[in-house]
């Protein structure tokens, strides 16, 4: 039987975050260390892969050390290495995973290879139990799916998008908007000033499917811009921002509930990055309050990319010896 | 010494371990593969040929490039991260010069090279006398036909040696004629051990600061400098 307590060091470099952080028994985060790179990337307009794969190999020891001396452990008192071995960018990921490689064999410890999905939905396990079945909603710039579990470890995706991410659509359309990167924050903020006057379609697909779309939104939106301007006619950028986020939220709280009640969950787990805005929370919250299914959205230092969710999904792996062998590889495109 | 080096920056892998300063295991792989997937096995194979464990080590060596920008990172990440996590001096060496210390006991010019796309070649060069070898030419990344201009300057052999490919051979005869000797066969493989070997005598870097040396800027970042310096 595995130490109940175990304490993982894990690391995290899938995309501009060069993260490490300690863990232990899955559940309570020791330490948390973030390197972002956003600053870098703002003036590019988005991330540029390889600037982010030069970023992380000069930040990795430094965040590994900090990850360790907030915890107040050294790597003697350390159980496992987990890493994210993809989805992501994978000159970036490949740091993360031969730093992880590299750290373990130096100590004689395991490694454990994570998925970074499987990362932001156990994000929420450092600061409330599972309950299961549940239900989780992934929204960030890469992902936008539903996930069902049974139990821990085991996932089931049952509806994803077949287009771009949410996060991608408000990236693109902020863009549009001539606003900096990232763009999701930056609607969000302008979105609480207007109102949805512009009636942009919402993509519910077929009946009965989970799948998302947002393509066809940030095409309406982006022609519907360049119409104004081409007649010269004002645009109310708060109107817009307003009109766009409503036409994502409705869908992603409409299919999110849809979901929940048909698998008859106990707990709605919300994650990624997009769960980071505001008005996304208020309405999950008002739609769920009268059910009885239990709401869980992490804290926003908890949204984001970071180490400390690779750290607790990694847990679940530690008690099965689900442990990778020294040829593991960066994978961008892994599937759950 | 016991001394670990790692060299991944182009299609060859090369690991080795000197043990009491002695050449103890080596491992050279040329065949176009994931350096990501091989190194740490490689590592591994070598330590236990060596009879060693990575706490028997007193010293990393690896090569910061030039060479491929993610060859580079996956030997850099690992012996830099294997450096901090041992609490070892890591020293990083050319991955030209290591290539040039192939030839550390021939008299004269040794011209080191790896393909950089486009005609460009990322190169340096380097003089051998009675064993010792010196630095003539800091590592740059250039146009081939330009650089082999400048060695025309040059009154005695050059000795040009490269692990990537053969397509540069007719240029180099072109412009440099009998001048030219075009190092064969496995002689133009990298050897981990002669990283070591330059190591031995070499000043530690830091281990966070250690990064690899590219020797070319990111494009993004290149054409936003172009932009931003003209306005």
């Amino acid at each position: 039987m595995k130490d109940k307590n175990e304490l993982i060091l894990a690391i995290e470099t899938s995309c501009d975050e060069t993260a490490a952080a300690v863990v232990q028994g899955g559940t309570k985060l020791l330490s948390n260390v973030v390197a972002t790179q956003m600053d870098i990337h703002q003036k590019f307009g988005g991330v540029v892969p390889e600037v982010a794969s030069r970023h992380h190999i000069e930040q990795i020891t430094v965040v590994m050390e900090q990850a360790l001396t907030e915890a107040d452990v050294t790597m003697e008192d350390i159980d496992a290495v987990a890493v994210t071995e993809g989805p992501g960018l994978v000159g970036a990921l490949l740091v993360g995973v031969n730093a992880a490689k590299a750290l373990a064999y130096a100590h004689g410890k395991p490694v454990i290879g994570v998925h970074h999905i499987a990362g932001h939905i156990y994000a929420n396990r450092l600061e409330q139990e599972f309950e299961f079945p549940l239900m989780s909603l992934v929204v960030s710039g890469g992902h936008t799916e539903l996930i069902y579990m049974e139990e821990h470890g085991e996932y089931e995706i049952i509806g994803e998008t077949r287009d771009d991410a949410a996060g991608e659509a408000y990236d693109k359309v902020a863009k549009a908007l001539s606003l900096p990167y990232p763009g999701g924050p930056q609607i969000d903020r302008l979105a609480q000033e207007g109102k949805d006057t512009y009636n942009f379609p919402r993509s519910y697909l077929e009946e009965g499917s989970y799948d998302f779309s947002f393509s066809g939104l940030k095409t309406a939106v982006i022609n519907k811009l360049h119409h104004l301007r081409q007649k010269g006619e004002e645009i109310d950028v708060e109107n817009v921002a307003t009109s766009f986020q409503e036409s994502v939220i409705d869908v992603l709280v409409d299919k999110t509930y849809e979901a929940a009640m048909d698998y008859g969950v106990k707990q709605l787990i919300v994650a990624g990055g997009v769960s980071a805005n505001k008005t996304l929370r208020a309405r999950m919250d008002q739609r769920f309050a009268d059910t009885d299914v239990e709401l869980a959205i992490p804290p926003l230092y908890l949204c984001t990319d970071n180490a400390a969710m690779i750290g607790a999904a990694a847990s679940v792996e530690y008690h099965r010896q689900n442990y990778a062998s020294l040829n593991l590889n960066a994978n961008p495109g892994l599937m759950m | 010494m016991n001394v670990l080096a790692i060299d991944t920056s182009n299609q060859p892998m090369s690991v080795a371990i000197l043990k009491d300063n002695q050449l103890a295991a080596e491992l050279t792989v040329n065949v176009k593969r994931n350096h990501s997937i091989q190194l740490m096995p490689a590592v591994d194979y070598i330590f236990n040929q060596a009879n060693l464990t990575p706490k028997d080590l007193n010293l990393i060596a690896v090569s910061e490039g030039p060479g491929s920008y993610t060859g580079l990172r996956i030997g850099m990440t690992t012996a830099k991260t294997m450096a901090w996590a041992l609490n070892l001096p890591v020293v990083a060496i050319s991955s030209l010069e290591m290539l040039a210390a192939n030839l550390s006991y021939h008299n004269g010019y040794v011209c080191p090279f790896f393909d950089a796309r486009r005609g460009n070649v990322f190169t340096g060069l380097y003089q051998v006398q009675n064993g010792q070898m010196t630095k003539v030419k800091d590592d740059l990344n250039t146009s081939m036909e330009s650089w082999l201009e400048q060695l025309q300057n040059i009154d005695e052999t050059v000795h040009f040696i490269s692990s990537t490919n053969h397509q540069f051979d007719d240029l180099i005869k072109e412009k440099l004629g009998a001048q030219a000797n075009i190092i064969q066969h496995s002689m133009n493989l990298p050897r981990a051990s002669m990283l070591a070997h330059l190591a031995l005598e070499r000043e530690p870097t830091p281990v966070h600061a250690l990064k690899p040396q590219y020797h070319r800027m990111v494009e993004a970042e290149a054409k936003w400098l172009e932009q931003n310096q003209k306005r």
